[in-house]
């Protein structure tokens, strides 16, 4: 599997797979939940952080006793995290590794010919 | 300008001893404050550290290629590799550091577990999957195969090597201070001592173990350290009555801050340019984990992408759960302790978790909780000398003196050599900077990774145009940017944790903000790109033709078997 000793012609094959529908699929895809999650978990991130900074009145409103805003918005960050990395995760198997995986052996095997 | 010195040293990063370390330790106090059995200390640190030998002995045991010595022969499941990196993200800033900060200063101690964090979604979704895919063993090796420019393998050898020594010497002189306390050892050369104990262990561990030998010795940590704190929590919540409100209205009592400790402000509120320095030290963490050298090489212990992604969704799950722990852990120590006692002991924060253990469960729950320590400890170190010593061997030897004709042998022989010169540097270092502020060492290598490591790797993984030039501006352009604004800043030039300056009247320091992560971080991107679209030398497409396709389907991806 020396893909680095035949540079230039492998380099072209892989522009015909880059081009190919079934990678633009695979790249589409990939882009549609790391894209938007990505902008989501930033900037909810940034949202926290500069309430925390700027607006610690805010954080100060009692929910359940001693337990105000700010506790909860900071655990919500960490609900939020969670909730992405198992979504992702769910996601990246259902949908994605198929894909990337059929893919992968095709060009594998068409390299050894 | 006095002022803002003082509180933006505050704020200046992820704390271990934190600016409060930085103040004159009452004489006396030192030997009045040991707590517990120092011999049961040592007794259970000795277990801890010849049970983890025999495992880094018996794991590394044929450690003959460079996959082997670099990456465990990609052998270890995202489980395992999960954990291990847990234990290597979860350092003495974590454990003592940020409860210790909760215990002081309440929320805003808090809020350095939530960037710490949050930066692992970034990891998680963009980098964990292709990165994998696309490399080998070193950041060097991503850059490499999209630019093929040995000038800019160097240049990531220099920024891994710069990020894992501010990192690596954080950690040596975390282990000095933490030794007075648990130990009882007080004396400068009896820390020394300590230090350079630390220091041999480490390279011990690397020589003989490899990465498969650190991964175990981080694993057996991060299990410790998640069981050690559970009991503590438990008990900590048990004494509460399972009552969270109750926890915190009976910390804040005991604070001197009162209330106040319940919202965010007590650190970094005091001003705007204060606020500026939080708003730029959470950029800095957030983006900072998916620069961390040591982090990305751990990537390539496990055999593909799928199980890289599954090594961080366990990394997620452990790290966010010892965070939530440590919020306990703080909460408890302020209620339970009292910032009065934390304050006066050695190591200040620092202390906070073990005071608060050797209060609930006495000398053994003490001992226990210091071995963790130097677990802690001791794991990091070992994954940033092992980082540090792969990139000097592969990048800069194999790779750019020897233009990738070197033998595997001779390659892992300098990687083994480069290991003890850190070792050697790193102990030389740790005496030095025992007294230096951790917490800002820690804060600068998260900014400088987040500055010139993270631009070129999404550019390079995700950028069409992306060019050698780009790689270049970028690199250097993020390295230099964020250590000079350092060297400007009043950490440095005014009068905070580094600075030499005596004389109140005299003030250097040009840049306001303690953390240079505001403006470094979008200047290293900015540079990324426009290296690139004045560059003469168009990117070539067909080179980033191969680099999408093998990140994301990950052929030609070198992949590994379960042993």
């Amino acid at each position: 599997m020396s893909v680095t000793q035949t540079d230039s012609s492998r380099a072209s094959a892989y522009e015909v797979v880059q081009a190919s529908r079934e990678f633009r699929t695979l790249r589409r895809r990939f882009g549609s939940f790391v894209v938007p999650a990505t902008i989501l978990f930033i900037s909810w991130y940034f949202l926290f952080v500069i309430v925390a900074a700027f607006a610690p009145g805010f954080m100060r409103i009692s929910v359940v006793g001693e337990i105000n805003v700010g506790l909860c918005f900071g655990l919500l960050q960490f609900a939020s995290t969670f909730a992405i990395t198992i979504l992702y995760s769910r996601w990246a198997r259902r949908k994605l590794d198929p894909l990337s995986d059929r893919l992968r052996q095709r060009l594998e095997s068409g390299r050894r010919r | 300008m006095t002022g803002i010195a003082a509180v933006s040293s505050l704020v200046s990063g992820p704390v271990v001893s934190g600016p409060w370390a930085t103040g004159i330790v009452g004489k006396g106090m030192m030997a009045a404050q040991i707590v517990g059995t120092p011999a049961v200390n040592i007794s259970v640190f000795a277990f801890f550290v010849i049970v983890s030998l025999v495992i880094a002995i018996s794991a590394g045991g044929k450690n003959q290629t460079t996959t082997d010595y670099y990456a465990g022969g990609r052998a270890f499941t995202g489980r395992q590799n999960g954990i291990a990196i847990g234990g290597d993200y979860l350092s003495a800033a974590s454990f003592l550091g940020i409860a210790g900060a909760i215990a002081l200063d309440g929320y805003d101690g808090f809020l350095y577990s939530i960037g710490f964090l949050v930066g692992w979604l970034l990891v998680m979704l963009l980098v964990a999957g292709p990165l994998r895919n696309t490399g080998r063993y070193t950041m060097g090796d991503v850059l490499d195969l999209r630019l093929k420019a040995v000038p800019v393998r160097a240049a990531a050898a220099v920024s891994t090597l710069t990020v894992s020594l501010f990192y690596l010497l954080a950690q040596m002189a975390g282990a000095g201070a933490l030794v007075s306390l648990l130990l009882g050892v007080n004396s400068t050369q009896g820390q020394d001592l300590t230090v350079a104990a630390v220091g041999l262990l480490m390279i011990f561990y690397v020589l003989v173990g490899g990465m498969k030998g650190t991964t175990w010795v981080q694993i057996i940590k991060a299990v410790l350290l998640t069981a050690g704190s559970a009991v503590t929590v438990g008990w900590v919540l048990a004494r509460a009555g399972f009552d969270l409100s109750g926890l915190l209205h009976d910390a804040a009592a005991s604070s001197p801050a009162g209330n106040a400790v319940l919202v965010p402000g007590l650190l970094y509120g005091a001003s705007t340019v204060s606020k500026l320095s939080f708003i730029s030290l959470a950029l800095a963490l957030v983006l900072g984990t998916a620069g961390l050298p040591h982090v990305l090489m751990r990537l390539y212990t496990v055999p593909n992408a799928q199980e890289a992604r599954r090594s961080v969704a366990w990394t997620v799950g452990l790290v966010g759960t010892f965070y939530l722990f440590t919020l306990v852990l703080g909460y408890g120590a302020m209620w339970l302790v009292g910032a009065k006692q934390i304050e006066a002991a050695p190591g200040k924060a620092n202390s906070a978790v073990p005071l608060l253990a050797f209060k609930l469960g006495g000398t053994l729950l003490l001992a226990i909780v210091a071995a963790v320590a130097f677990a802690t400890i001791l794991a990091v170190v070992a994954g940033l000398t092992i980082t540090a010593s792969a990139s000097f061997a592969h990048d800069v030897y194999a790779s750019v003196l020897h233009r990738g004709d070197a033998t595997p042998g001779s390659e892992v022989r300098v990687a083994r050599i480069t290991a003890v010169t850190i070792g050697v540097v790193a102990v030389i270092g740790g005496m030095y900077a025992k007294n230096i502020d951790v917490a800002f060492l820690v804060a600068l290598a998260f900014a400088i990774a987040a500055s010139a490591n993270l631009p070129s790797i999404l550019y390079s993984l995700f950028w069409a145009r992306f060019t050698a030039r780009g790689a270049l501006w970028s690199i250097y352009g993020g390295l230099i940017s964020s250590v000079g604004l350092i060297i400007l800043s009043p950490v440095v030039s005014g009068h905070g944790n580094l600075s030499l300056i005596a004389d109140p009247h005299v003030n250097f320091a040009l840049f306001p903000l303690n953390n240079p992560g505001l403006v470094s971080i979008p200047l290293a991107f900015l540079l990324g790109w426009l290296g690139s679209v004045t560059d003469q030398h168009p990117a070539d497409p067909a080179r980033f033709a191969r680099m999408q396709v093998r990140a994301l389907t990950g052929v030609g991806a070198e992949r590994g078997g379960h042993s």
